[in-house]
């Protein structure tokens, strides 16, 4: 895809900081990215990474306080998403940008039907009357592949398996034909037979719908089968960003590789023992004026500890957080 | 390779059913059969894995064999001794030589203990040694589990997940125990960190001789770290073969299916051939289909798998599974 398409959201020097009894923590340090109309960008990373609290201070989704969005842009459609007032951002959430949360056991309402769920935001977003709203429903739920989808519309979520949920959840962010769907690890909380049928679903709806997807995760195999571009994020800052045959095949920053590494494969030859990451994730309590990765990265440098690397492009718009890339020019 | 040995661990015909009561009267009403017949060996020295979905009953099938329930029906035998019928107060002189490490390192640690009193209360329960001693041993335990011994004294709130597992394989080692069942060890942990609390249940297998059965739902990490390899699916095993043959030529179709639904790391893994996505989901284990339980989604089936059970077959020394595919 040609860099000249204008991105359909994009994001720059996004920072989040959360306000604790025991200080601040800085969980999202300086993210900048673009999402483009019709790809699909998976972003990775370990817990406490800051990935779904990058995601989720987009659309002020973060109790707040504690947190607070403390700089930053997020252009969309020509609107900055952090200087929305809660009105204007409430069309924005669940119409032009969809979210699909993990745990679909917690996230949708147990005492009121799917139906009336997926109604909900077709008739405030929408204005759709009760009767298309309905119509539209039973669409969606056919859409996802939810057999008997007229009938099911009046069940509740707990008469639906984890598997089916997470498509009803999908039905609902689809509703309002958003530009822009987020899904958060939506797949984490499910079986690998269920994962795939999820994948599948999700491959065929981007082609059919042809909208963007943030994809949230932690599994390094779902992002290959499926990502478009690949971010992968550290210590509340993206490391490195690549399309996602080019990360695979020539990851640059050591803890993309080390990552890389340090899950097993199903096929082909059986390590003797598997490669670690040593040490910790770090805890983020002030901004980072360091690598957040050297102490546990087998390249540090004392430069390392005394100055925070910026993403250096290195070509085939892939670029790392490393001194390790940095290009000879720039010392002079 | 393996026959030549005895096996640590017998299980034969398994059963493990749950009562469901309902109604005013509370009347029995049915029962979850979460294992369902269900024979496997371990031998000594070997992980034997055990894959499968939620719900499948690897955990419970764990806890049967370790004889935290009471269970239905089979027997059971570890170390030379039947355990399967015994009660529970006679198996407490058993204990030591079986010992579980649990799935969620948050809840099973109590969080007003500290870590020198989580790792010595099997000690107080089934030895007579004095306290010097029992501290003596329980820093050695965190030297082998790599814990820092300056830690003793803190409590489980002050660790990470990766280091509370490490407690918990530090609590279950405590007795010297020959057999250890690991249920899902790594599943709430990071990538990262997986790799680090399983090198180390690999390196402690080889430095006392340990013998495990291994549950988790993650395939690649089975067989990184299992000899051999038993799939279940709503109760049953329905193959059992040496790892590498089961990730190379798996034969019933759920394996199969289970395999091909992992997602490589790797964008070029098309060649991998075709993914097997099935269809529909597990149905309820307190009503299973008749005949084969996979025969409501398996795409192989066939006419007299919704009426007849598949027997198991061995189709080659070691390498059992049960389908009508390899019936004769």
């Amino acid at each position: 895809m040609p860099d000249t398409v204008k991105p359909i959201l994009s994001v720059e020097g996004l920072q989040t900081v959360f306000n604790t009894r025991k200080g601040e923590i800085h969980a999202v340090n300086h993210v900048d990215f673009d999402l483009r109309a019709g790809e699909l960008l998976g972003v990775v990373g370990e817990s406490g990474s800051g990935k779904s609290v990058t995601m989720m201070s987009l659309l002020k989704l973060l109790p707040m306080p504690p947190a607070e969005v403390r700089n930053g842009r997020a252009m969309f459609d020509g609107r900055d998403l952090l200087q929305l007032s809660d009105d204007e951002l409430r069309t924005v959430r669940g119409g032009e940008i969809g979210f699909v949360f993990q745990d679909p056991m917690t996230s949708l309402n147990p005492v009121f039907t799917v139906g009336f769920q997926i109604m909900e935001p077709l008739r405030t977003h929408m204005g759709l009357s009760k009767r298309d709203a309905k119509k539209r429903a039973q669409e969606l739920l056919e859409l996802v592949g939810i057999p008997d989808a007229a009938r099911r519309l009046d069940d509740y979520p707990h008469q639906f398996s984890g598997g089916m949920r997470q498509r009803v959840m999908i039905a609902i962010a689809l509703a309002c034909d958003p530009k822009v769907l987020i899904a958060d690890e939506p797949t984490t909380a499910l079986d690998v037979t269920i994962q795939a049928q999820i994948l599948e679903l999700m491959k065929d709806l981007r082609d059919r719908l042809g909208m963007a997807v943030i994809w949230i995760t932690h599994d390094l195999g779902v992002i290959a089968g499926i990502a478009d571009r690949v971010m992968v994020m550290y210590g509340g800052q993206v490391v490195e960003h690549a399309p996602v045959k080019e990360l695979f095949r020539n990851p640059q920053h050591p803890y993309t590789k080390a990552l890389l590494k340090t899950v097993p494969s199903l096929s082909g030859e059986r390590a003797k023992r598997l490669t670690v990451i040593e040490g910790q994730p770090p805890i983020l309590s002030s901004a980072p004026n360091a690598c957040s990765f050297r102490d546990r990265c087998p390249h540090a440098m004392p430069r390392c500890g005394t100055e925070n690397p910026a993403r250096y492009g290195i070509g085939n718009g892939h670029d790392a957080a490393c001194f390790l890339v940095e290009p000879e020019v720039a010392h002079v | 390779m393996f026959d030549a040995h005895t096996p640590l661990v017998r299980v034969r015909d398994l059963k493990m059913h749950f009562p469901i009561y309902s109604g005013l009267f509370r009347k029995r009403t049915g029962e979850v059969k979460a294992v369902d017949g269900v024979s496997f060996d371990v031998f000594e020295g070997e992980t034997l894995g055990l894959v499968g979905e939620s719900g499948c009953g690897k955990s419970t099938c764990g806890r049967a064999v370790l004889r935290l329930y009471d269970i239905t029906e089979g027997e059971i035998t570890i170390d030379g001794a039947e355990i399967g019928t015994k009660d529970q107060s006679d198996l407490r002189s058993m204990r030591p030589v079986m010992q579980m490490v649990f799935q969620d390192p948050q809840a099973s640690l109590n969080p007003r203990m500290t870590v020198e009193a989580i790792i010595r209360e099997p000690l107080d329960e089934h030895t007579t040694l004095s306290a010097a001693e029992k501290r003596e041993k329980v820093l050695e335990l965190m030297d082998a589990v790599g814990l820092n011994r300056a830690f003793a004294g803190r409590y489980p709130h002050a660790f990470s997940g990766g280091q509370r597992q490490r407690i918990g394989i530090a609590r279950a080692l405590a007795l010297n125990p020959k057999f250890i069942v690991c249920d899902e060890p790594i599943a709430a942990l990071d990538v990262s960190i997986q790799a680090q609390v399983v090198n180390l249940l690999e390196d402690l297998q080889e430095q006392f001789g340990l013998t495990y059965l291994f549950i988790s739902h993650d395939l690649s990490m089975v067989r990184h770290i299992a000899d051999r390899v038993a799939v279940m699916y709503l109760g049953k095993i329905v193959e059992i073969a040496p790892s590498d043959i089961l990730y190379t030529a798996p034969k019933h179709p759920y394996t199969q299916a289970l395999l091909s639904a992992v997602p490589e790391p790797d964008p070029s893994a098309d060649a991998r051939g075709e993914r097997i996505v099935l269809q529909g989901d597990v149905p309820s284990p307190s009503n299973p289909p008749k005949g084969c339980n996979f025969c409501t989604r398996c795409p192989k089936v066939m006419d007299i798998c919704k009426e007849v059970e598949p027997a198991s077959v061995e189709l080659a020394p070691g390498h059992v599974t049960a389908c009508h595919l390899y019936q004769n």
